[in-house]
């Protein structure tokens, strides 16, 4: 029975699929697998505004939307009809196409990205052999639709913002990557499916996740950092930054366009989001060997609002960085933390297992983490300032 | 240590999430048409006219001086004054507004107005939930809409009221008796009624007093 309801969507569109003439099966396959997608996604995006809304009142000692409906939760309903009611404005000096395409390019490239995330067992849109490739390939898109919208509207604002989304996604870009290497050396499949079975097996109770070894650990913190940067979520968000460029690459955009931009950030965070749970939280898999009878989606959603509400709480409590510092802390920590943080990945993977492996490995991840952090936190000393010509 | 700031910044933030779940006290917000705070003495929205006794038209203070309407620094006031006099609340013949028209959409609430009324007919409301569907004549209001009585007046500024009243009062003792001591002077020589000659006397004083 456990079984029955754990692949219950997979029996369903099997189902479905019977009742299609054998030519248009495999468009209507992939089809069932999409739609469900282009689906659940969006409306998890309309929980997580209300949600998060919610939270960031608490968090200040607010109560957050309690108007729209039960308690506001019918808040993104309002919010959608407003945009879609909304005129939308378009510069007159835009470059109207690329004005047009790159909220669009940004929402696609996000929805790309879901392809290869597996949902449940068994519940994959396209089980690529390089889907972790594919993946960040897909990503990097965002950066391109972001830009287009910078330029398009052709604003300084846009463009400052713009500047600052490409500087801050390629610079942790870099560390996403690399943070993720040390999962596919791990299971050595760059499948996310096949680095999700590496991780489903249990001792004792114990899951194998590969956040459960120092290496796992200090990629998996390293990769939600990168995350949180990619997705231009606060302390990061210095490409909206709302007080200093008000709202940076989309302040040129209203309406329903907007909304997109919107859609296509929160898409973006739960993909990046989901592909931590793959490589580091074991997938779809559940936490203990007791509690697998719990269906599989189950477990992934759960550690995805999980991973959200991190996001969230994250957000109610730094300040934005400055620009400098923002790069500082990609060039000179994470980049370091996760080229040393593969070489132990190495160390673990060839030495035996036992006490000795766990010690040298968390020494190789704290040393290198309160060595380089005391370099980030020197303060270079300024003194007065003294100018040549106007004194 | 790095980071060790963040842990201390997301644990505060985690008390006061869930903090406001727990107790009360932590939520400030006041959620406004179920709940309301109880209104501060020196509110002010627009101005309002001052009348004394029961009917507007004819208790209204304001005499048509014109001084607000000049001094008002938008020039919100519009003002027609009366070829004739009427009756005051006291049956003193006066001046009176024929049209008293503000347009709030100009208004700056500057209580200017209030200020240099020499009549305290002026003074500022309390009442900030106005909007309407007409933004012309909805917000244009007349002499009708703008009258208010002076137990009004009372209710939403009662420290400053009673200041106004009693120097109305007082102003008001004081004319009375110098009416009386004038008609006193008069029957002593011409033994005249004193009625009549006692609201002529006395209304240049008033207007000059003030």
């Amino acid at each position: 029975m456990p079984e029955m309801v754990d692949q219950i969507f997979v029996i369903c569109k099997h189902w479905l699929l019977g009742f299609a003439p054998a030519g248009v099966q495999p468009i209507f396959s992939a089809l069932l697998s999409v739609v469900p997608v282009l689906v659940v996604f969006p409306l998890l995006f309309a929980i997580t505004t209300v949600l998060e809304r919610k939270g960031l009142g608490r968090i200040q000692n607010r109560y957050g939307p309690n108007r729209v409906g039960p308690c506001g939760f019918f808040q993104p309903i309002a919010d959608a009809i407003k945009s879609l009611a909304k005129e939308d404005v378009v510069p007159d000096t835009a470059d109207r196409v690329a004005h047009f395409l790159a909220p669009l390019l940004l929402v696609a490239a996000a929805f790309l990205a879901y392809a290869v995330l597996p949902i449940g067992r068994n519940m994959v849109v396209a089980n690529l052999n390089a889907g972790v490739l594919f993946f960040f390939a897909v990503g990097s898109m965002v950066e391109l639709a972001v830009f287009m919208a910078g330029w398009a509207s052709r604003s300084k604002y846009s463009l400052l913002g713009a500047m600052r989304a490409i500087a801050q996604m390629i610079s942790y870009e870099v560390p996403l990557v690399l943070a993720s290497v040390v999962v596919i050396m791990a299971a050595g499949s760059l499948s996310t499916v096949a680095i999700v079975n590496a991780q489903a097996s249990y001792t004792g109770i114990w899951p194998h996740w590969f956040v459960f070894t120092p290496w796992g650990f200090a990629g998996f913190v390293l990769f939600m950092i990168a995350a949180t940067a990619e997705s231009n979520r606060s302390p990061f968000d210095l490409p909206e930054g709302e007080s200093e460029i008000i709202a940076g690459y989309y302040i040129e955009y209203s309406g329903f366009k907007f909304a997109l931009f919107f859609l296509g950030e929160y898409l973006g965070m739960f993909a990046t989001s989901g592909m931590a749970i793959t490589l580091f939280l074991g997938g779809w898999a559940a936490p203990f060997s007791f509690l697998t009878w719990i269906p599989s989606y189950v477990w992934f959603f759960a550690k995805l609002l999980t991973l959200i509400a991190g996001f969230i709480w994250i957000r109610g409590t730094l300040p934005r960085l400055r620009m400098d510092q923002l790069m500082n802390f990609a060039w000179k920590f994470m980049l370091p933390m996760t080229l040393l943080n593969i070489f132990t990945a190495g160390v673990w993977h060839f030495t035996p297992a036992g006490y000795a492996r766990w010690l040298v490995c968390v020494a190789l991840v704290v040393a290198p983490f309160l060595l380089l952090s005391r370099g980030l936190q020197q303060e270079k000393k300024y003194g007065m300032r003294s100018y040549r010509f106007a004194e | 240590m790095l980071g060790e700031g963040i842990l201390k910044g997301l644990a505060e933030t985690a008390r006061n999430f869930l903090g406001s779940y727990v107790s009360k006290d932590r939520l400030t917000t006041v959620q406004f048409p179920e709940e309301r705070l109880p209104h501060i003495e020196a509110a002010r929205s627009f101005p309002f006219l001052v009348y004394d006794g029961e009917d507007w038209q004819q208790g209204m203070r304001c005499v048509s001086c014109l001084i607000c309407e000049k001094e008002c620094p938008p020039k919100c006031i519009f003002i027609e004054k009366s070829k004739d006099k009427k009756p005051d609340a006291i049956g003193k013949p006066q001046f009176y507004p024929v049209a008293f028209n503000i347009d709030v959409s100009v208004c700056m609430s500057c209580q200017i107005c209030v200020e240099v009324c020499p009549f305290d007919a002026i003074k500022m409301d309390i009442e900030f939930e106005l909007s309407t569907n007409d933004r012309f004549g909805g917000l244009l209001w007349n002499k009708e809409r703008l009258a208010k009585p002076n137990t009004y007046y009372g209710e939403i500024h009662p420290t400053e009221a009673a200041a106004v009243d009693a120097q109305l009062a007082e102003e008001r003792a004081k004319l009375e008796a110098k009416a009386k001591l004038a008609a006193e002077a008069k029957a002593a020589t011409v033994a005249a009624p004193p009625a009549q000659p006692l609201r002529e006397t006395s209304e240049p004083t008033e207007g000059s007093g003030a």
